[in-house]
């Protein structure tokens, strides 16, 4: 089961996080087929939001084909996003997480290697295009 | 709603539980003392006719005696008792509420706020009336002795008639009366003035004052009082004043026993008040001729009186009286509260 | 759908100072309505009435299609938490259970223990020994545990540190789920409702500046900047809420139900505080339909 986490200050509405927060859960493989999404109540209950929110939410995401709601139980995950890369995962993680651990080294703060590691990013994906 | 109420005023009635214990106890305990001393005091006087002595005597050994100062704190606490229920059951039982602002809470359940205060008043009311009854019951039995003495005595100066006003309202089933109205009564003042203390000094004063002002100026006349004439008994003069403008007063003690005299006024034989002059043995010879030139001047003493027979009436009329003013006062606190502008 | 709250010129004047003036509200069932406002707007006199502790002076209000405390059973339908969450001070948490017991026929005793027990209370302290988020727990229970269908909250968290806000807000939105509530809860502070309300009154100067569900206002309110214009010269479609010059730009924000289609403004969405603070800064004493016509002439 995955938690949710809002976070107020990035500026996208807590639908949108929400969904987001689903769509890379099965993306990562953290959510498989016939997975349950946390109820309405729990996830409210953590996060203190309007229950409406959630509902909406999960009703886009069945919508998007990756959930269904079955009525009286909760909603399952039908469809994964996770793709033939996930076996690539387990090494790239370890990749990443010597350069993170390079980069303390060298003395950068978290503000430095987010900024280095999304500002790379924003340009090799400007390449890419 | 009953649970609540008494939840809220347990501390309360276990405090009055307790002192109204103690005080049961004590004259009790000493009230059998006190008959049993009474009966030993006249046993036998109809023997040598003197029950009429012994019983002043034993009247007057009241005062300062042990039992003189627990008939004094019982005739006290009587009184006492009923302002008190006003002050500290009656006031704060809204201003409470209404400062903490819990009314919010009690209001906002599922029970209509007229049951509530209906359901709080009639709890506290009845333990009140209750408590109220309980120690009119022992001040009563207690003083019973005091009484048959006074009867017996006749026309001694300590006999004490249940009329008088320093016992009639420790007596009897008026205090049942003042219980509710003062509870009434600060119940009340607190819907008002809906703060605490204010609330409570307000009550205090207003029941001590009409407590000061009904038995002067109310209670001698809610039955017509009787008016006696009899000629002025020399001998029974008790005071005898000449003033410098020249007016002398005669007023001589008249024995109505068990009634409560309200005036004594002496009359001269045209009827007018007798204001003097002076008569010349009064002015410049002894008491011996100034009361036989008193003698001769065939005053009259004019009483004016509420016989102790109607004792059971005025006890009767009064509690119903302030029995009525409560439940007027009870009502209008029920329709005040329902009006909705307390917020 | 059925409305939970209804109110037509409802007004409240105490003596000459007039607390609230001629509000028009229709709350829908099943929102969780949020109340904004500054202090002395009349908020808590809104609420008051609501639930009956106040009679309006004129007009009327309706919840759930009862005058409020008209009956035991309309009391019995609306749950009620006041400002600083009065509780009686030298009564423990269990005797305030069983008050709830008592004093509603409703009670469920189960969901209030296992609520006390799950929030870590001891019931036997007295509640005038509770911290205040605590207290604010224990009235939540209290209005919770008596199972209405409307549950009314005046300022329930003003006072409460991030950490207990955050704590009460959960409970209310997982028994909000639980019981199907509708919600009304107000505050001064916008941000305390942003992520829970979905439907919004913004009071100000005793009036209904505002009133919608929150997607509805947040769609059809647009941030726009351009150049600077006159705003008597705008499309009378659409409702200029505020506007703002500076001597080569003007940033308005305005209310239209379609789309701004004008390429020469630049559009923003505009968050539910900003939205709050434009219709306060800009509280006029006339109701806002009067500027539909100062637009169009």
């Amino acid at each position: 089961m995955i938690e949710f986490h809002l976070d107020s200050r990035s500026g996208v509405s807590p639908y949108l996080q929400l969904i987001q927060q689903v769509r890379q859960g099965l993306r990562l493989g953290m959510l498989a087929e016939g997975d349950q999404l946390p109820t309405v109540k729990d996830v409210v209950g953590s996060l203190a939001i309007n229950p409406n929110t959630v509902l909406k939410a999960y009703r886009e995401l069945e919508y998007q084909g990756l959930v269904a709601a079955r009525p009286g139980v909760g909603t399952f995950v039908t469809k994964t996003l996770a793709d033939d890369t996930i076996a690539a995962h387990a090494g790239l993680r370890t990749d990443l997480e010597k350069w993170l651990a390079k980069a303390r080294r060298a003395g950068l703060d978290d503000e430095s290697i987010e900024a280095l590691l999304l500002t790379t990013f924003r340009a090799t994906t400007k390449e890419a295009v | 709603m009953m649970w609540l109420t008494w939840r809220q005023f347990r501390a309360q009635a276990i405090v009055t539980a307790g002192g109204l214990v103690l005080v049961v106890v004590v004259l009790a305990v000493s009230g059998v003392q006190f008959a049993d001393n009474f009966h030993a005091t006249i046993a036998g006087c109809q023997v040598h006719g003197s029950c009429s002595q012994l019983a002043g005597g034993f009247l007057n050994a009241l005062k300062g005696s042990g039992y003189g100062v627990i008939g004094q704190v019982a005739i006290a606490l009587t009184y006492a008792v009923p302002g008190l229920m006003g002050v500290f059951w009656g006031a704060p039982l809204i201003t409470r509420e209404i400062e903490t602002g819990t009314f919010r809470v009690a209001w906002t359940q599922s029970v209509m706020r007229s049951r509530w205060l209906a359901v709080k008043v009639g709890l506290i009311g009845l333990i009140a009336l209750a408590s109220a009854g309980l120690l009119s019951l022992m001040a009563s039995w207690w003083m019973h002795p005091i009484y048959q003495a006074s009867a017996t005595a006749g026309g001694s100066d300590s006999a004490v008639s249940r009329l008088a006003p320093a016992v009639f309202g420790a007596n009897g089933v008026v205090p049942i009366g003042y219980a509710a109205f003062g509870f009434a009564l600060g119940l009340t003042i607190g819907v008002l003035v809906r703060h605490t203390v204010p609330a409570m000094a307000a009550t205090l004063a207003v029941f001590a004052g009409i407590q000061f002002a009904w038995p002067r100026w109310i209670r001698p006349h809610l039955m017509t009082p009787l008016r006696s004439t009899t000629p002025l008994d020399v001998s029974k003069i008790n005071q005898l004043m000449i003033d410098p403008s020249g007016h002398m007063y005669v007023t001589a003690s008249v024995s109505k026993p068990g009634a409560w005299v309200l005036a004594n006024q002496t009359i001269d034989p045209v009827g007018n008040p007798f204001t003097g002059p002076p008569t010349n043995a009064c002015l410049n010879q002894g008491i011996q001729a100034c009361n036989a030139s008193v003698t001769r001047l065939h005053l009259r003493s004019v009483v004016t009186y509420q016989p102790g027979s109607r004792y059971w009436a005025f006890q009767g009329i009064e509690t119903a009286i302030f029995l009525a003013v409560a439940i007027a006062l009870v009502c209008f606190c029920l329709w005040w509260v329902g009006r909705r502008r307390l917020s | 759908m059925t409305v939970a709250l209804q109110s037509r010129a409802l007004t409240k004047r105490y003596g000459r100072r007039q607390a609230l003036a001629d509000c028009e509200l229709s709350v829908p069932a099943g929102r969780i309505a949020g109340l904004v406002g500054p202090n002395g707007a009349g908020k808590t006199t809104l609420l008051h009435l609501a639930v009956g502790l106040l009679a309006p002076t004129s007009g009327t209000i309706e919840v759930l299609g009862e005058s409020p405390a008209s009956s035991p059973a309309q009391l019995a339908r609306v749950g009620f938490v006041a400002q600083d969450t009065p509780a009686y001070a030298r009564l423990s948490i269990a005797d305030h259970l069983k008050l709830g017991a008592r004093m509603n026929p409703g009670w469920d005793d189960q969901l209030a223990r296992r609520r006390i027990s799950d929030l870590h209370l001891d019931p036997r302290q007295k509640a005038g020994k509770l911290s205040g988020g605590q207290r604010a727990q224990l009235a939540l229970t209290l209005g919770i545990a008596k199972r209405p269908e409307f549950l009314i909250l005046d300022e329930p968290v003003a006072s409460l540190d991030p950490l207990a806000r955050r704590e009460f807000l959960q409970g209310l939105m997982a028994a909000a789920v639980d019981q199907e509530l509708t919600v009304l809860i107000s505050s001064h502070l916008v941000a305390d409702l942003e992520r829970v309300c979905d439907y919004l009154i913004v009071l100000q100067d005793s009036r209904v500046q505002l009133a919608g569900d929150v997607d509805g206002l947040l769609s059809t309110h647009r941030l726009l900047s351009g150049p600077r214009c006159d705003t008597a010269q705008l499309p009378p479609a659409w409702q200029v809420i505020s506007a703002s010059h500076t001597d080569r730009q003007s940033t308005l924000l305005v209310r239209s139900s379609e789309p701004v289609s004008d390429a020469s403004w630049s559009v923003a969405e505009i968050s539910m505080e900003d939205l709050v603070l434009a219709y306060m800064s800009n509280a006029t004493v006339a109701p806002s339909r009067d500027r539909t016509l100062e637009v169009q002439r």
